[in-house]
């Protein structure tokens, strides 16, 4: 082996903002050898993707990069975009995280894979039509030459990252750079993508720099692996080391940021709070411009399920599988056919002005700590206002009191009332979230996917709190997500979805250690496969 | 695609006779007739043309003569300009006022995206701060103020250009008025291609083709299809308003096109003359927001109407 390929020296990457100078990156140096797959990981914030758009010369323009790049013994900082651009897209490829907006809506597949070939090899589009159909073939795209008049949106998920994988391939590069390539993607598709890149590495010996914050996938595909806080590398190696003998504190954080431990089981004879016979939930398609079509989804498919008082069940399932629907439907947010009972009392007939009391006592937590807080409120009015609603009569002082209460429960500071949501962290808004939801005393919390937006440090430690909260106050859960690791680390009975239907349902142990299903094993291979710890554990 | 557009247009007929009563009945309302002048008719002089032209009959029946007139395409007698019918005064100024706003349409998209794609691609800097200024200078300034001014430079002190006038169309004579026409619609053009192109340029399918090594040429013209989404909803109103011409830039250059027709119709109660102008401009808007839709479609392959 000749030396590296990719060379980062002393690398610092600063932005400037309204808020003044913001120093992302903090001095850091990488080495990546040809042929290697190297893994930078860290939590958001740790400036792991900033180090690789510097590389690529694609900062924001507020930022700039000082330092070093060298690329095969060419400096890349400083380069004009156009000097530049005999590396990007010809020796140098990057894909990114976000494959439903990395590719551009307005131009089909053909069209953006080609592009490539066309700018850097001077193929003319006929020439490069034959080259784009062996690059989807490549990619694993069935019927590729269908899909060549394809635009973006009439793929699927994976799809567009292999077709982003194509395009980042077309001029065959020595460097391909991963930008979590696979975080928006289902665990199942996940798993095959990662299996792709590793195919293609091996094909075609190209280099590969993942940038990711789940250890699972560096475990899984890298071969040394940099670990970066605060815009500096904390420790670097071999990746069997690092897992094996981690040297420092961050490191050791984020090897056990794996939420642990289960869920005490509700105690028994409790009694049933909430039930659901038979729900279903159907979606019309307006189709045709005259006629209406009697194209409908069946979104949730005939689904029973009970839960009784301080019980928690997770419902599991890639996206599109109606898990987040039936959550809904449980709660009457949306209309559902069969029954739903609370306490005994049927909720099918109850009007909305009916129902306004109990609302009181089912609440809602919500995915996106960003958009399910109103960024007009402070902090004080969005955690109070269930209280306006449902305890009028309180006065202002008795309401503030309920507040700081709740905000201290969920281990948030009384002086962030008067703050306003964006203030706050990814975990402290989902805080702000959870004390919204605690304030009004309910007995029900709908979880939908409240941990999915989170780093896993601070996935780990709401995890923690959710359970110490249902073990406090007896809180029943039902808990939505497609995350499996946390799944087992919160709920008493699993429920596993695909399509609308449960797939199976049944104890959390039995189902992750004795699952009946296909489906259900398949959804565990894809994703325990790459939970680090159990790659850990089996790992000596 | 047939099916959308029938579909469309059939749509568009409640509209369409929703604005024809309202306006109907409105101009009804406003206190007067076409035949009050300042020194009154002698009464049975009055008597004689208000049965002549029917106006005499119940309101109802004069609604309803209209609408049997107005499907035979009938758009009836100009009550003021007694030789002719509404439909030949239309006839007559409406290719003008098309002729007239349709130049300025075509040179307010042309140099109104350019602009805003400059400035866009410079933002912040000094030459979008420029461009911005001047556009700002162009949506405020009014075109009563501006179209004076302007003769007054290149007519008057230059002698460059004909203050006024149509001259059978001639080309020295559409200078000012288009000019002046499309100035407040380049503006607005400029800053809405410059915000939209603003936001793509940021997108991630953006930094794709960056990635990908593209020719910053070709990274500009892709963005710029899909900044222009915004611009082109905004051309539907905008055309059909240009194009049933401008009162203003009529008036002042003498311009023999509609828009005048509008106002003088209102204020001489003219009332056939002002319902024909109502169902002109109607028409446009319909026609244009349906064309708008249908450039959707070509523009944004998520668009589909089949």
């Amino acid at each position: 082996m000749t030396g590296p390929i990719l060379e980062v020296h002393d690398l610092h990457v600063r932005f400037q903002t309204p808020d003044g100078e913001v120093h992302a990156v903090r001095g850091v140096d990488l080495e990546v050898a040809k042929g290697e797959t190297i893994a930078v990981v860290g939590e958001s914030g740790s400036g792991k993707s900033q180090i690789m758009l510097s590389v690529m010369g694609l900062l924001a323009s507020n930022g700039r990069a000082t330092g070093s790049v060298r690329f095969d013994g060419n400096e890349l900082i400083g380069l004009s975009p156009k000097a530049l651009n005999r590396y990007r897209g010809v020796r140098l490829a990057m894909i990114f995280q976000e494959p439903m907006t990395s590719l551009d809506p307005l131009q089909r597949i053909e069209t953006q894979i080609g592009d490539p070939l066309v700018f850097h090899q001077g193929m003319s589009r006929a020439a490069a039509r034959t080259r784009v159909l062996e690059l989807l073939e490549l990619v694993g795209i069935p019927r590729a030459k269908d899909r060549l008049t394809a635009y973006p949106h009439e793929l699927s998920g994976g799809q567009r990252q292999r077709v982003m994988i194509a395009m980042a391939l077309a001029n065959r590069p020595d460097v391909l750079i991963a930008d979590e390539p696979t975080t928006a993607l289902d665990v199942t598709i996940q798993a095959q993508i990662l299996q792709l890149l590793r195919d293609l590495q091996q094909r075609l010996g190209m280099a590969i720099v993942f940038i990711t914050h789940d250890l699972g996938i560096v475990r899984h595909v890298a071969d040394r692996v940099y670990v970066m806080q605060g815009g500096e590398v904390r420790e670097h190696g071999r990746v069997r080391e690092i897992f094996e003998h981690p040297r420092h504190a961050y490191t050791k954080l984020l090897l056990s940021a794996e939420p642990e431990g289960t869920k005490r089981p509700p105690p028994p004879g409790a009694p049933m709070l909430l039930e659901a016979k038979q729900v279903e939930v159907v979606f019309e398609l307006p189709k045709g411009l005259l006629g209406r079509s009697k194209e409908a989804i069946r979104a949730v498919d005939d689904v029973s399920l009970s839960l009784r008082e301080g019980q928690t069940v997770g419902v599991v399932g890639e996206s599109g599988s109606g898990k987040s629907t039936l959550g809904r439907a449980m709660l009457r947010l949306l209309p559902a056919a069969g029954r739903i009972a609370y306490l005994g009392r049927d909720l099918t007939d109850l009007d909305q002005e009916t129902l306004r009391p109990l609302r009181r006592e089912l609440q809602v937590v919500f995915q996106d700590p960003f958009g399910s807080l109103s960024p007009r409120l402070t902090v004080g009015e969005i955690v109070g206002e269930g209280l306006r609603v449902h305890e009028a009569a309180l006065g202002a002082a008795e309401r503030d009191r309920r507040v700081v209460e709740a905000l201290n429960e969920v281990q948030l500071e009384p002086r962030f009332m008067r703050r306003f949501p964006h203030e706050f962290s990814g975990g402290q808004r989902q805080r702000i979230a959870i004390a919204r939801a605690l304030v009004l005393r309910p007995r029900f919390v709908l979880l939908d996917e409240p941990t999915s937006a989170l780093d896993r440090t601070i996935q780990k430690q709401i995890v923690e709190l959710l359970r110490a909260l249902q073990q406090q106050h007896k809180l029943t859960y039902l808990f939505i997500s497609h995350d499996l690791a946390v799944v087992r680390a919160m709920a008493d009975t699993v429920m596993v979805m695909q399509n609308g239907k449960v797939v199976e349902q049944g104890p959390t142990q039995r189902i992750f250690e004795e699952p009946q299903e296909d489906y259900t094993r398949a959804l565990l291979a894809a994703a325990l496969d790459l939970i680090p710890v159990n790659a850990a554990a089996t790992a000596s | 695609m047939l099916r959308y557009v029938l579909r469309r247009l059939l749509g568009a007929l409640p509209t369409l006779l929703v604005i024809v009563t309202v306006a109907f009945f409105l101009i009804r309302v406003a206190p007067g007739g076409p035949f009050n002048l300042e020194r009154p008719l002698p009464p049975q002089i009055m008597e004689n043309l208000l049965a002549y032209y029917q106006l005499d009959q119940p309101l109802w029946r004069q609604y309803f003569n209209y609408i049997g007139g107005l499907l035979t395409g009938d758009l009836g007698p100009s009550y003021v300009y007694r030789d002719f019918t509404v439909d030949q005064l239309l006839r007559q100024g409406l290719p003008v006022s098309i002729q007239l706003g349709g130049t300025a349409l075509l040179l307010a998209i042309g140099v109104g995206t350019a602009l805003g794609t400059f400035a866009a691609l410079r933002q912040n800097r000094a030459g979008d701060v420029g461009v911005m200024t001047v556009a700002m200078v162009g949506i405020t300034i009014p075109n009563f103020v501006m179209a004076p001014v302007l003769t007054l430079i290149f007519a008057i002190w230059l002698g460059w250009l004909p203050a006024g006038g149509w001259g059978e169309g001639a080309l020295i004579n559409k200078l000012l008025p288009v000019f002046t026409l499309a100035l407040p619609q380049i503006a607005v053009i400029a800053r809405l291609t410059r915000g939209s192109m603003i936001e793509v340029l940021r997108a991630d399918h953006v930094r794709t083709a960056r990635a990908n090594g593209l020719p910053p040429r070709v990274v500009t013209l892709r963005a710029l299809r899909g900044a222009l989404l915004p611009v082109v909803s905004y051309l539907g109103p905008a055309a059909a308003a240009l194009l049933t011409g401008s009162v203003v830039i009529e008036t002042i250059f003498g311009i023999p096109g509609i828009g005048r027709y509008f106002v003088q119709g209102a204020l001489n109660r003219d009332y056939t003359l002002v319902m024909g102008t109502v169902v002109t401009i109607a028409l446009f808007i319909v026609v244009f927001n349906l064309l708008v839709d249908l450039l959707y479609a070509v523009l944004d392959p998520k668009v589909r109407y089949d």
